[in-house]
């Protein structure tokens, strides 16, 4: 048997308390597929950060082809024929495809010889791969799609034999997602080596050779992808069985609580994102709206809630209309019952620096209970998020902590708790349980649940599809702006992602 | 402004860092003065004796200390908004119109305790002013407001030239300056406060400004930290998206913390105008408006930083006064350096020595700093 | 004729040290660094050049000390702002005062003359070049004399300064250096995971920044100016920045947004006093407000949307 490709051999890495790898044992085989599963926050993208140069190992070795390699820098990666593709491309918006590809490898002082060099390397390797792509497009004007294939071709430009992709299917469709693995068994067939991190065990079924798993920074398992299974791989990931399905009863649907009727919606480019969107949200029921990533669903819901213009259409709130046109104000919507857990807890839901007390009231600090005249009664806060602390398990039980000392899973958990005790008669939530550990996913699909179960009307959207299977009631699916079908949670997996990729749209516009 | 990094103890992060900082600075200062051929540390015994030595001193020590006081607040409470006022010093000139109007039309009618509440509005209002502008540029036109402060206090300047030279200097006059205020403009001196201490104070301008600027620090504090309108400038300074989301106006903020800001920074006039000089002359801020940012960063933008920071460089200005005399090498402009070299160390470079001290404390004990960072995402 | 000559020359001359503080600026910029500090790296640019040449009695030196003055100067803002991740704005604010307070102080060190310099004459100054054959043009209608009164008689950093525009762009847009700038600039983890060093590219656009704005200031005291005079900058370098905004960060552009700044500014000194039809007599400060109101008008959106770097402003973190 020929050398492997890459030998990783105790590899450990911290960032300060936090042991994102811990004893990495890693072989990958020279001319195969090789992917890394993991939960969010397993350690999977440090590692593969280490390998590329990008951090440096507290301790361990690696070895390409078999000999030790010192990989520090990037470059000492790229010399040694690693290259790599970001969940979030690193590539300049504003420069063209050319430009992209030679940053960094331009040969000499002057462009123009490497501009034309690159050109007509370009020019082979769409023949060898049919990796199309026009090299004079600027990159910002390309679909994400094409841009992750320019992130290729500047690996392949690089002379790469081994490429590691980050959750390369992330921002693409299903069947931009089919294209691209076709490329990369292509690539496998030249006799490159590929490692593929992702988190979404279909994928690695459907392409992988082996399989490793990882978990809270460890190497737990290696597999051949042949055989193992879906529900073996989920458990070793998880550390247990894994709950797919939440215990929930049926539910009860009352009145229409939320209304969007022929809603319009564009981005802060100008792109209509949203367009021409009608649907309703009853009480006691729970609405998920299914989609890859991009597809209209963060600005759907910016929309309702305020925080961006509609260009056109109309949203009912208990029957009242909300000026969607116009900024509708958000302060004013809570205060007529509508609660938004934002997408982004980071920048949106919360205000890192400040103490969990004041986080605690953010959207709701024009709230008598927490004013004295123009004064904010610090007591009442207090107390207020005490309690909340109390009843949502969030740790450490200190509300004075600066909130980014919080983890993610409590970080949220203080965001649900601040949207969810103001008793909203509507819940908008979007992407509840990203980056959240296991044990806060269940809690938080149990107090969705239990909102549902008093009669609230839930509008939930997640890029999981396992999330929107297992909690909504009733399923729309998003597509390039439009909703494309509704089905109820019995519908399978395959029938969604087929909604979700676009195809037949006829049939399934009903 | 404050990158996080792991936790220090908040003496540390508020006590002894902006020393270390101030230490360097003052360091490099020093090295300044062996340039020019003196002894650091004689021109600093200088320094101290000429800004405390007397309480004729002191009193001016704590006269220019007023002046930072209400620049320094000025810069902070626009820094809790993400704002970076760099007017400070055009709206305390152009203030001096306020300021003017109030006491040349009633200082012959109204005691001083009449007229000063009345001046105080005035200098408020038209420091006010000079900064609604380029705030309102900033909220509905998105023109950048460290840009188009910067080009206001050039415009002040010229506008207070032209108002000065053409307007308001009495005719005859030569001196580009109003007339003299009268009594029922002027502002009664402090020098009482400090005799109740047994010092003696011959003639120092320190007046009751002074006490108009520590109110002003405690109702900055209350602002920021206890009023729902603080809350929201501090929502919108660490996360504009957060603001949005929480239903708070993005040009409604900008605009009515940089009027907090122009009010405050214009209050200042009050101290050089209506108690020390008697009149409004030509260049009477000269320079406060920029100190004002040290201040505020050397002070962490809170008013329990700002006061003792400003009355460090109140003992520059006096001390440095006391100085050029002595060392005649060493003029005020020391002042600058020392401001700027202050900016450098407390402001951008402020997380230099933060490692290194982290570092220390780990050391020492290790659970001090232990506390866990938050679990990075997408790793 | 001969008064728009005139007024023509002036506009040249003013406009120089603003086109090449603003062009140091686009180096900086275009990088990712706002860089407010262009003024006090002038200003001691200035300083150290008419000291230099007052000392070694030549101008050459001068530009020379001139140059290393503000390149240092520019290095301490890399230092505070890529070595240490501070706040760009805050850091070029410091440079400011610290190049306006030692400039004083230092000058009246050294020279004992109020701050200012000793006057400068023969080789400590760079002197107008007569441009060939101005001379024998010199009486050809409108081109000739634009040629020998216009083009010719600058002194040589005013044509260096005006071919630095082509050359900018030359470097921005040809070179592999101009290539990573730009991209360090708009995306700079993209430059970091080519195995390119974001912070040394970073310090060599700061090093340009330096040089440019180091010729600025030898311009102002040993070639436009006999000698320093304290604050002789006198606000130049903001100026120079609203140009930068003004030309959205282009070269090309740059250079007219400067020519119209030192139009206005040539106008308002040669007007001076002028009573104007209609209006009269306008007083003088208004004249010389004018360049900064414009720039808060022009600033203000009327001239489209200005878009700065991607990366501008904000010190490059590796951690995500």
């Amino acid at each position: 048997m020929a050398e492997p490709a890459i030998e990783l051999i105790g590899i450990n890495k911290s960032f300060g308390a936090v042991r994102a790898n811990r004893d990495i044992e890693l072989t990958v085989q020279r001319g195969t597929i090789h992917g890394i599963v993991g939960e969010n926050g397993a350690g999977k993208s440090t590692l593969m950060s280490i390998l590329y140069g990008f951090y440096q190992a507290d301790s361990g070795e690696i070895r390409v082809n078999g000999k030790p390699a010192a990989i520090s820098t990037p470059n000492d990666a790229i010399a040694a024929g690693i290259g790599m593709v970001h969940q979030h491309f690193m590539l300049v918006q504003n420069f063209t495809v050319l430009e992209n590809v030679i940053l960094g490898a331009e040969a000499e002082a002057l462009l123009k010889s490497s501009i034309a060099k690159a050109r007509s390397e370009l020019e082979r390797l769409e023949r060898e791969y049919g990796l199309e792509v026009d090299p004079d497009a600027v990159v910002e004007e390309l679909p994400v799609g094409l841009q992750q294939r320019v992130e290729i071709l500047k690996a392949l430009y690089r002379g790469a034999d081994i490429l590691i992709l980050d959750e390369p299917t992330g921002v693409l469709t299903p069947a931009e997602a089919d294209h691209l693995f076709r490329i990369l068994k292509q690539l496998k067939d030249q006799g490159k080596t590929v490692v593929l991190i992702t988190h979404k065990l279909r994928e690695i079924m459907a392409i992988t050779d082996n399989v490793s798993v990882m978990r809270q920074g460890t190497m737990v398992a290696t597999r051949e992808t042949a055989k193992t299974t879906v529900e073996e791989l989920a458990e070793l990931m998880v550390g247990r069985r894994v709950l797919l399905r939440v215990e929930k009863g049926e539910a009860k649907p009352g009145a229409v609580k939320l209304s969007v009727r022929n809603l319009s919606v564009k981005d802060s480019r100008g792109v209509l994102m949203v367009d021409d969107v009608s649907f309703d949200v009853r009480a006691g029921e729970i609405v998920g709206i299914a989609g890859v990533a991009g597809n209209g669903q963060s600005e759907l819901i910016e929309a309702i809630s305020g925080i961006r213009p509609a260009i056109s259409g109309g949203v009912e709130l208990d029957g009242k209309a909300i000026n969607v046109a116009g900024f509708a104000d958000p302060g004013e919507l809570r205060d007529r019952g509508l609660a938004h857990v934002p997408e982004d807890r980071h920048h949106v839901g919360l205000v890192l620096p400040f103490q969990e007390n004041e986080n605690s009231i953010l959207g709701y600090h024009d709230h008598p209970d927490y004013l004295r005249g123009p004064f904010l009664d610090i007591e009442a806060i207090c107390n207020d998020a005490d309690e909340k602390i109390a009843k949502y398990d969030i740790r450490p039980a200190n509300c004075h902590l600066k909130t980014a000392n919080f983890s993610g899973g409590n970080q949220q958990k203080i965001v649900l708790a601040r949207e969810m005790e103001q008793d909203p008669g509507v819940l908008i939530v979007g992407q509840p349980t990203r980056g959240v550990d296991v044990g806060a996913i269940e809690f938080i699909h149990k107090r969705l649940i239990a909102m549902r179960d008093q009669g609230k009307a839930v509008l939930l959207v997640s890029v999981e599809l396992d999330e929107i299977r297992s909690l909504s009631d009733r399923i729309l699916v998003m597509f390039a702006g439009r909703v494309v079908g509704e089905r109820g949670p019995e519908a399978t997996e395959g029938e969604l992602g087929l909604l979700m990729a676009g195809v037949e749209r006829q049939e399934a516009a009903e | 402004m404050s990158t996080p990094y792991a936790k220090l103890p908040a003496w540390a992060d508020y006590g002894l860092i902006p020393l270390i900082n101030l230490f360097v600075a003052f360091v490099v200062a020093g090295l300044v003065v062996l340039l020019v051929g003196e002894n650091p540390l004689r021109a600093a015994v200088i320094l101290v004796e000429g800004a405390f030595g007397s309480g004729q001193n002191i009193a001016y020590t704590l006269f220019y200390a007023t002046n930072f006081i209400f620049t320094g607040l000025a810069v902070a409470v626009a820094f809790h908004a993400g704002l970076f006022n760099i007017g400070g010093e055009g709206q305390a000139y152009i203030a001096g119109l306020g300021v003017a109007l109030v006491c040349l039309s009633l200082d012959a009618i109204f005691p001083w305790w009449l007229t000063f509440p009345v001046a105080i509005l005035g200098a408020a209002a038209v420091g006010a002013l000079w900064a609604f502008l380029p705030a309102y540029l900033q909220a509905k036109r998105g023109s950048h407001i460290v840009i188009t402060t910067i080009m206001f206090n050039f415009i002040a300047a010229s506008v207070m030239v032209y108002m000065l030279v053409d307007v308001l200097k009495p005719a005859g006059s030569m001196a580009p300056e109003t007339r003299t205020l009268l009594p029922g403009a002027q502002l009664p001196k402090l020098n009482w406060l400090l005799e109740a201490f047994g010092l003696s104070v011959r003639s120092a301008p320190l007046n009751i400004s002074f006490l108009l600027a520590l109110v002003m620090a405690v109702l900055v504090w209350a602002l920021i930290w206890r009023t729902r309108l603080g809350y929201e400038m501090r929502t919108y300074g660490f996360s504009p998206k957060a603001a949005r989301y929480a239903g708070i106006s993005e040009s409604r903020i900008i605009v009515i913390t940089m009027m907090i800001s122009g009010a405050l920074a214009g209050m200042m006039a009050l101290n050089p105008i209506m108690g020390d000089q008697h009149r409004v002359a030509l260049d009477f801020v000269s320079g406060a408006g920029f100190v004002g940012i040290a201040v505020a960063l050397m002070g962490r933008s809170h008013p329990a930083g700002i006061v003792p920071a400003a009355i460090l460089f109140g003992v520059l200005y006096q001390g440095g006064a006391e100085l050029a005399f002595e060392m005649p090498a060493i003029s005020r402009d020391m002042i600058v350096i020392i401001q700027g070299l202050v900016i450098l160390f407390a402001g951008a470079l402020e997380n230099m020595f933060r490692p290194a001290v982290q570092t220390l404390f780990a050391s020492f004990s290790p659970r001090s700093v232990g506390l866990p960072a938050p679990r990075r995402e997408g790793a | 004729m001969d008064a728009l000559i005139q007024l023509l020359d002036a506009t040249i001359r003013v406009s120089v040290p603003l086109l090449l503080a603003c062009l140091a600026g686009l180096y900086s910029e275009r990088a990712g660094v706002f860089d407010i500090g262009l003024e006090g790296k002038m200003l001691a640019g200035a300083f150290a050049g008419a000291a230099a040449a007052a000392v070694t009695g030549s101008a050459w030196l001068g530009l020379v000390a001139a140059i290393l003055i503000a390149v240092l100067l520019a290095m301490v803002h890399g230092f505070a702002s890529i070595t240490h991740r501070g706040n760009q704005i805050v850091s070029g604010v410091a440079i400011n005062f610290i190049a306006a307070g030692s400039t004083i102080i230092l000058g009246q060190a050294w020279f004992r003359q109020g701050g200012r310099t000793p006057a400068l004459s023969g080789p400590a100054r760079f002197s107008a070049i007569e441009l060939p054959g101005a001379e024998a043009l010199r009486g050809v209608p409108v081109l000739g004399t634009i040629y020998s009164d216009l083009i010719s008689g600058h002194s040589l950093l005013v044509y260096v300064a005006f071919l630095m525009v082509p050359f900018t762009w030359w470097v921005l847009f040809r070179t592999r250096f101009g290539l990573r700038l730009r991209a360090v600039g708009e995306n700079p983890a993209a430059v970091d995971t080519a195995g390119i060093s974001v912070a040394w590219l970073r310090y060599r656009a700061l090093i340009c920044t330096g040089i440019l704005t180091g010729v600025a200031g030898a311009y102002l005291s040993v070639a436009q100016n006999a000698g320093f005079v304290k604050d002789m900058t006198a606000g130049k370098g903001f100026i120079a920045l609203a140009a930068l905004i003004f030309a959205k960060w282009r070269p090309v552009p740059a250079m007219f947004a400067c020519l119209l700044f030192g139009f206005l500014e040539a106008a308002s000194i040669r007007f001076q006093g002028m009573p104007w039809p209609v209006i009269g007599k306008v007083p003088v400060q208004l004249m010389q407000a004018l360049p900064y109101v414009l720039t808060v008008i022009l600033l203000a959106g009327f001239i489209g949307k200005a878009i700065p770097p991607r990366a501008g402003g904000v010190p490059y973190v590796k951690e995500r």
